[in-house]
């Protein structure tokens, strides 16, 4: 099929045939196994297709751009995160897997958070939805806690010299949740519009909180 | 265990590679992946820590060699081989050939949303008072478990400084082989980056690990 030739990063086309002949392999290993579960009765395709909509769907970073705008606009909601991120996040409805117990961390002019796990891919899913390849991979992973920096700047990032750098590895069952500095400028803007300049990669310490005129 | 997951401090993994409008999966069989290993997680035979267990006691070159999708996978089909529900003829054959173990429970559609929404919390009581409070400084134990541990290597035998005091919870390293849950209190401990790396470190470095009790010691 035409597919064959299409670059491997085009796949979301919903058939479980994968273009990449690398790859073939694992899609009839992951049907095989969703096979013999099923025929035995220990998983139900239709909930595995309701966990994937969920996580294409319903969780996602937007849920912690709403956290983080309400975190600029509200002092006191700010102050609950800073004491209670899991009861603050949880009030505006935002629960649940790798979300259990969250800590938010506060970029200051002085300070700027980076989070990652070294150990495996903790995230927390509940406000950011899934991570993305490259905080799941080794070239991250490996390289987030010994040279922030460098890593930063692969993602276009450059912060000042005596900013401090203060790298979160996530070794246990707390997620963390950057709040980035809030841009200047947007001191006339509501929640919703607050949250369209929280990027993802604002949320992990990848990025920064876009100015409105780059939104 | 010092496995292929304990990636701090690692050099040659060249540079990070991050996609314009990344795809949330990259193949259709990913999404069914993650939630066939949601699903048999379900079940209730095996903790989180189990399963990061079967996940970083893949061979090296295997896990290094395969995408995450691919690690979880391969780490769900020994947890199904190891409690029962799965045997290695069945997984060569491709199709079930006997019943295998009981399930506790299996997912139901109607379960999806609040069981995700639930999630697993796994902070405990702990009936000991903290042994260390915030202000302290620690040093890390220089400890090589060749099971299950949430302490990476790049902080073993160093000194740091409590910073906060997180709370009780569920000690991985024995509760990732049915030992227990024996919960403990858990630590974020910062290390200043120049002691973790040396005097060509960058000097506004600094970087915490949250830490279970008996991970440390009084420095």
């Amino acid at each position: 099929m035409a597919g064959h030739h299409e670059p491997h990063h085009h796949h979301h086309d919903g058939d479980d045939h994968d273009h990449d002949n690398h790859l073939d392999p694992m899609a009839a290993r992951v049907r095989a196994l969703e096979t013999i579960l099923t025929q035995k009765g220990l998983i139900d395709p239709a909930a595995i297709d309701a966990i994937v909509e969920t996580y294409e769907t319903k969780v996602g970073p937007r849920n912690g751009a709403r956290v983080v705008a309400k975190a600029w606009s509200d002092p006191s909601f700010a102050d609950w995160l800073r004491r209670d991120a899991t009861a603050a996040i949880a009030s505006l409805g935002y629960t649940g897997r790798q979300g259990e117990h969250m800590e938010a961390v506060f970029n200051t002019p002085d300070t700027h958070n980076l989070v990652v796990c070294t150990l495996c891919s903790c995230y927390p899913w509940s406000v950011l939805g899934l991570p993305p390849v490259w905080y799941k991979a080794p070239a991250y992973r490996s390289r987030a806690v010994m040279d922030p920096r460098g890593v930063l700047a692969e993602f276009g990032v450059t912060l000042p010299a005596d900013r401090q750098v203060r790298v979160w590895d996530s070794t246990a069952e707390l997620r963390y949740l950057v709040v980035p500095e809030r841009p200047a400028g947007t001191e006339g803007l509501d929640e919703e519009r607050l949250a369209d300049l929280v990027t993802r990669d604002s949320m992990i310490g990848t990025g920064l909180a876009r100015s409105p005129e780059a939104a | 265990m010092n496995g292929p997951q304990d990636l701090g401090g690692q050099m040659g993994f060249g540079p990070v590679a991050p996609e314009m409008d990344e795809p949330l999966f990259h193949a259709a069989w990913e999404r069914r992946a993650l939630g066939v290993t949601l699903a048999a997680g379900a079940m209730g035979a095996w903790t989180i820590d189990e399963s990061r267990h079967a996940r970083e006691s893949l061979h090296p070159a295997d896990y290094y060699a395969s995408s995450y999708y691919e690690i979880w996978t391969k780490a769900l089909e020994r947890l199904l081989v190891r409690h029962g529900f799965v045997d290695e003829d069945e997984l060569a054959q491709r199709k079930a050939l006997r019943p295998g173990a009981a399930p506790k429970r299996v997912l139901t559609v109607a379960d999806v949303a609040p069981v995700l929404a639930r999630g697993g919390p796994c902070d405990r009581p702990v009936a000991a008072p903290p042994r260390f409070a915030p202000g302290d400084r620690v040093r890390t134990r220089n400890i090589h478990p060749v099971g299950h541990t949430r302490l990476p290597r790049y902080v073993r035998g160093h000194v740091g400084t409590v910073e906060a005091v997180r709370g009780g919870f569920v000690f991985p390293d024995t509760n990732a082989h049915g030992r227990g849950e024996n919960p403990q209190w858990v630590y974020t401990v910062v290390f200043a980056g120049r002691d973790l790396w040396g005097d060509d470190a960058d000097p506004t470095l600094s970087v915490s690990v949250d830490a279970w009790e008996s991970y440390l010691e009084p420095a």
